[in-house]
């Protein structure tokens, strides 16, 4: 009997925490020394209702660690034990949060296999117990539940195993995951948070005392598989051996076409799931924990939560609290970037004032803004009265008027200095002192901009990625002069947008556009050497890379591409060589701009998903073809040219001080150039493989095509001695 | 219990030794009753504003409020609008020339009729040279259409005014939905056959689906039924104490009308049935009858059911204000004065129905006055809920200081004295004319009561609320 229930509360965010005594009798059975040392779970008796509270100290979120597995197991046995307590609610004491999941400390402390697996096993132990208690168990659950924390709450659904997606608590109330829900309460005689949480408990108890009342009978009473992912006909279908090697075979396929084989842990999860329907749930359970454990001690798995740790730290402001908060913000330039940021900040609450040269730009920009929230309309995560009221926070003009009251101007105007430089002098004749003025520009470096101002520490940059409603990433440039206080509000403003913020030095080309540069640069080098750029970007995307690298360019777009090869490759010279960035020129020419244009090295039309070559690339390809050194042409050749150009370059910013720390190196990887996430970032991923091997690859480049492939010195430094890495 | 005792004596001046007389005794049987407002004085004698008219109420009428679907469902609003008018005439006596202005509010719209205070006002026989118009403000439309009247007698522009308020919820418009409009809409405008064609063939099924009119907020998307069980939950409201509360309004509201106290009905004879001549949504149960109901909107935990919510309603009311000297010079003997009024609004999403608790004092700050000056209540009852939630909200210092920017609470409005004849929970709702209900109910409380100063308020959709001072006019 699944004698666990849930009831889900549409989540609300918020810090506020509970401090709660009266109205319970605070009971415990074992002596009052135990309740005292429990520091995770603590538990209280109404009536003949155990309301268990998981609490993990000084922590926002509460995680499935080895304290709170052991206590626990021993407030639950208790609770089992107890001849007064009937029935048990599951709840958080901290609004908004549930269960997040396994802690990740615990995960990496472990050193062996078999520390996780043992630790997966406790976990599996006490979980089945909950499955099978005599007693019913309802999870009472406000805010997220994810993970170990959903296994908990409410025992998994396959397809959540396997995605790990977000599930919003009204569709999980459809997926038939939660029971009931409870709505949000707003002000009463106590803070909201801490009322709807007093609330979700007082419904939890009624809810409790009517399944152990049998008044509320479990419908859910079916096995852990059967019940959550299939109907009762297609659990019929899988007792017939066949249809369930059909189904397994089905599952895998679909999962290795998205994975690329690459992440190893959705196809254990699947073998896991066949050990215990073919072989009982006792083997599913012994098989899953061990899995689990070899999951762990995988590089993918360390890269992974490298990338965790160091989203973690971009999360911070490094930089304090800004003497003044950016209330109002205003954009020059409605194209795509422009409006981009535009509607992250609009549905932040940010007074946002779009400015263009031209109506038709302006409306442009406008409506990329309103699509963007109409979509979410669409998707029912807004309602068309929130979509409306967060579009009054933008007004779109053509003039300057308004900007005395703005608080940051952030340009995102044509990448040109002497545009960039008339806008940065019309702007501050009219924004008020305290006014920061960023510059979302990919290569320009920001003390040439900054150049022409009266107030150059008020001068910073700020790198988004497009689209910028999709993209994490934001990349802020900090030149000489920028003061300290200008960089905490730029970090305060991108935390307020939801970005991932790394913080780099100025530069040409700063650290992302400078990574890529080199890698495009040997894209370009491979098409002419006659690699289809189909066969490009399967070659990409099969090494980890979400989009191939031609495909790129042509997100990109070929004219910003050629621009910045320009740029980049008279100040970095030969190690920017390799391809012939004619190629790129050669295209512009034509017209063929990537998407924005409809060509590129694809064909992009408005509805068709399909792509195809764009054949008239042909005659460009022919014109500019080198022939292939076949030494050097192998795929994994191909992938690694560009993969330890990439890396390479990388580690050359942290060697110049472009970076602070290889961690916002990878952060920028990952989340803005789409560096595999299976790797971890070019830090990483030197430290995972090995700088030898790299440098070694490098040397075998260089020995073919030249000066671009030479490892720079902090590489070959850790090349010859091992054990230094950039994490410890 | 003391204080109703001590009721129509704390009105005379501390002076009169007869008032004294009657106050020791009290004094001398418990303690309890020194705190009783027995002989304390009015904090104003009266609210009378130098260099502004006084507005008074001559009378106020209402047809009786029934269930929708019973002896009203087959009339339209105008109809019910026309009866209240005519019951005002007769009752007042009025000329109709002198009435410079006619004011109606009404919610849910009947289209042919979206001006229903003309429509009424030609069919009642009233000149075709009195202007008239229809508010809307959800269910404090009637409150609307009344200080809009006090606001035109005060500023000079007119002397006589009628103001009043429908709702018919047996009927509502019920619409096309919009693409099937638009395919009408585009059809009329279609020039030749083949045009008329290709539109017909866009024609689905699924274009019939009709558009219910949603007694949802608009903004939020949430019926105001659920709102008001959230907000019951916040402040901890119990089944049990709005069963109770219901209860009480329902056995106070059939009290009333078995004493005949509910005296601004008046009778309507409905064409081709019978003339109704009391309410008939009034039904006191028993707090068993009614813990049985499952709750109507949060399902299965909610609080807030049928039994303890008001219903949907027909009915309509009218009442006559006029210019203080106006009135008296035409040898009327108004019953109350129309005093310092306020509107608020706030959060359409947790605190829809929280209107009373804002306005309540400011409304008092206003014409200054205490709580304790109120001898009347008349609070408009959504829900049971609600007018609890609101008392919890007055009581607590808590929200007074967190969400009302004030020091201390607002203080507890004394029950004994709050909608003492019933109110919308056992009277009915109907929208748009239950503001009128109010004030009459108001002025002839104080009349049959004793005191000087009622207490109107009321919420509303769209998180909006209302307040309003109406003073006895003297005897």
């Amino acid at each position: 009997m699944v004698a666990c229930r849930a009831i889900g509360i549409l989540s609300r965010f918020s810090a506020f925490r509970i401090l709660r005594s009266r109205g319970y009798i605070c009971r415990n059975f074992t002596g009052s020394s135990a309740l005292l040392t429990r520091t995770h779970i603590n538990y209280g008796v109404k009536g003949d209702v155990a309301v268990v509270r998981i609490n993990s100290p000084n922590s926002k979120v509460n995680t499935l660690s080895k304290e709170l597995h052991s206590e626990f197991t021993e407030v639950m046995n208790e609770i089992w034990a107890s001849d007064q307590i009937r029935s048990a609610v599951l709840i958080s004491s901290k609004p908004g949060c549930f269960i997040a999941g396994a802690d990740i400390n615990m995960l990496s402390a472990c050193k062996t296999l078999q520390e996780v697996t043992q630790l997966s096993q406790e976990a599996q132990r006490i979980l089945e117990k909950l499955e099978k208690s005599p007693k019913p168990v309802v999870a009472a659950i406000n805010g997220s539940c994810l993970g170990g924390g959903l296994e908990v709450g409410v025992p998994a659904a396959l397809d959540m195993m396997l995605t790990g997606r977000n599930i919003r608590a009204d569709r999980a109330k459809k997926m038939g995951l939660v029971d009931q829900l409870v709505e949000p309460l707003g002000p009463g005689l106590k803070p909201p948070e801490e009322r709807t949480m007093e609330y979700l408990e007082e419904v939890a108890i009624t809810f409790a005392k009517g399944l152990a009342d049998k008044k509320i009978s479990p419908k859910r009473d079916k096995g852990l598989v059967e019940t959550f992912y299939f109907t009762e006909l297609t659990a019929y279908a899988m007792t017939i051996p066949f249809v369930r090697q059909q189904v397994y075979k089905k599952v895998e396929e679909k999962v290795r076409k998205q994975t690329k084989g690459l992440y190893p842990a959705p196809l254990k999860i699947i073998d896991v799931v066949k050990t215990g329907i073919e072989q009982g749930s006792d083997a599913g359970y012994l098989s899953e924990s061990q899995k689990f454990g070899e999951l762990i001690m995988t590089k993918e798995s360390k890269a992974l939560m490298g990338l965790y740790h160091g989203q973690v730290l971009c999360k911070k402001n490094k930089f304090g609290a800004p003497q003044k908060d950016v209330k109002h913000l205003a954009i020059l330039g409605a194209g795509l970037m422009g409006a981009g940021i535009a509607q992250v900040s609009v549905d932040k609450g940010l007074k946002t004032i779009l400015k263009d040269a031209t109506l038709t730009g302006l409306d442009r920009g406008q409506q990329q803004v309103f699509r963007g929230l109409n979509d979410k309309v669409k998707k029912k995560a807004l309602t068309s009265f929130e979509r409306d009221s967060i579009f009054s926070n933008l007004t779109g003009q053509l003039d300057y008027q308004g900007f005395e009251k703005a608080d940051m101007v952030i340009e995102a105007v044509f990448e040109d200095l002497s545009l960039k430089h008339r806008v940065l002098k019309e702007v501050e004749a009219v924004i008020p002192d305290h006014c920061i003025f960023a510059s979302n520009t990919s290569a320009l470096p920001i003390s040439e901009i900054a150049a022409v101002s009266k107030r150059p520490e008020k001068v910073i940059g700020m790198h988004y990625f497009s689209p910028v409603d999709k993209m994490q990433l934001l990349e802020i440039i900090t030149t000489e002069k920028t003061s300290r206080d200008t960089s905490a509000s730029a970090v305060a403003v991108g935390l307020k947008q939801g970005k991932v913020i790394i913080v780099v030095k100025d530069g040409p080309g700063f650290y992302t556009t400078r990574c890529l540069a080199p890698m495009m640069s040997e894209v370009i080098r491979i098409l002419q050497e006659g690699v289809d750029p189909k066969k490009l970007d399967s070659l990409t995307t099969s090494f980890g890379f979400p989009v191939g690298a031609a495909t790129l360019v042509d997100e990109v777009g070929v004219d910003v591409a050629k621009h910045v090869a320009e740029d980049l490759g008279k100040v970095f010279g030969e190690r920017f060589g390799g391809g012939n960035p004619e190629l790129l020129t050669q295209m512009v020419s034509k017209g063929f701009l990537g998407r924005k244009s409809g060509k590129g090295f694809y064909i992009y039309q408005e509805g068709v998903k399909r792509k195809d070559l764009n054949s008239d690339m042909d005659s460009i390809l022919a014109s500019l073809k080198l022939p292939p050194n076949s030494e050097v042409s192998s795929d994994e050749d191909i992938q690694f040219r560009l993969v330890t150009r990439f890396v390479n370059e990388a580690v050359m910013c942290l060697q110049e001080g472009i970076l602070a720390t290889p961690a916002e190196g990878d952060i920028g990887a990952v989340f803005g150039l789409g560096f595999p996430p299976c790797l971890g970032g070019p830090f990483r991923f030197v430290d995972l493989y090995g700088a030898q091997k790299i440098v070694d690859r490098l040397k075998k480049y260089e020995a073919a095509y030249g000066k671009q492939f030479t490892p720079c010195q902090l590489l070959a430094d850790h090349a010859n001695s091992p054990n230094k890495k950039f994490y410890q | 219990m003391t204080t109703i005792l001590a009721y129509p004596f704390k009105n005379l001046p501390t002076t009169s030794k007869w008032a004294l007389r009657f106050a020791i005794r009290p004094l001398s049987c418990s303690s309890q009753l020194r705190a009783a407002p027995a002989v304390q004085t009015k904090t104003k004698k009266t609210l009378a504003k130098p260099n502004i008219r006084n507005v008074v109420v001559v009378d106020g009428v209402r047809t009786p409020f029934l269930l929708s679907g019973t002896s009203y469902k087959d009339l339209m609003p105008h109809d019910l609008a026309r009866a209240a008018l005519t019951g005002l005439l007769h009752r007042t006596s009025v000329p109709k020339e002198v009435v410079d202005y006619i004011i109606f509010g009404t919610v849910i719209q009947e289209v042919k009729t979206s001006n229903v205070a003309r429509e009424a006002a030609l069919g009642a026989g009233f000149s075709d040279k009195t202007p008239a118009h229809t508010v809307t403000m959800a269910c404090i439309s009637a409150n609307q259409a009344m200080t809009t009247g006090v606001g035109l007698i005060a500023s000079g522009q007119c002397d006589v005014i009628v103001a009043g308020g429908v709702e018919l919820m047996s009927d509502v418009p019920i619409r096309h939905s919009r693409k099937m409009r638009k395919l009408m809409l585009d059809l009329n405008k279609a020039k030749s056959m083949g045009q008329r064609l290709s539109l017909i063939s866009k024609f689905r099924l699924n274009f019939l689906a009709p558009e219910l009119p949603a007694v949802a907020e608009f903004s939020t998307s949430e019926t105001m039924g659920h709102s008001a069980d959230r907000l019951a939950a916040a402040f901890a409201v119990s089944r049990l104490e709005q069963d109770e509360y219901a209860l009480r309004s329902h056995s106070l509201a059939k009290k009333a009308q078995d004493e005949g106290l509910l005296s601004d009905i008046v009778p309507f004879k409905v064409p081709g049935k019978d003339t109704v001549t009391k309410d008939n949504g009034i039904r006191p149960s028993s707090l068993e009858q009614m813990a049985k109901l499952k709750p109507a909107f949060i399902k299965p935990y909610g609080t807030v059911t049928a039994a303890n919510s008001s219903f949907l309603t027909d009915g309509a009311s009218a009442i006559l204000i006029m210019a203080e000297e106006k009135a008296l010079a035409m040898g009327y003997k108004p019953k109350a004065y129309l005093r310092d009024f306020m509107y608020v609004s706030q959060d359409p999403k947790d605190q829809l129905l929280l209107g009373p608790t804002y306005a309540t004092p400011k409304v008092l700050e206003k014409a200054g006055l205490t709580m304790n000056d109120i001898d009347a209540f008349e609070f408009h009852e959504a829900f049971s809920g609600q007018i609890l939630a609101n008392f919890k909200a007055m009581d607590s210092d808590w929200f007074a200081e967190n969400y009302m920017g004030r020091k201390t609470k607002v203080g507890l409005p004394p029950l004994e004295k709050f909608n003492n004849w019933g109110g919308s929970l056992s009277l009915g709702h109907p929208f748009g004319a239950t503001g009128c209900r109010l004030v009459m109910a108001a002025a002839n409380r104080l009349r049959k009561e004793g005191g000087q100063y009622g207490l109107v308020a009321a919420c509303a959709a769209g998180g909006q609320g209302h307040a309003m001072i109406v003073e006895a006019y003297p005897k």
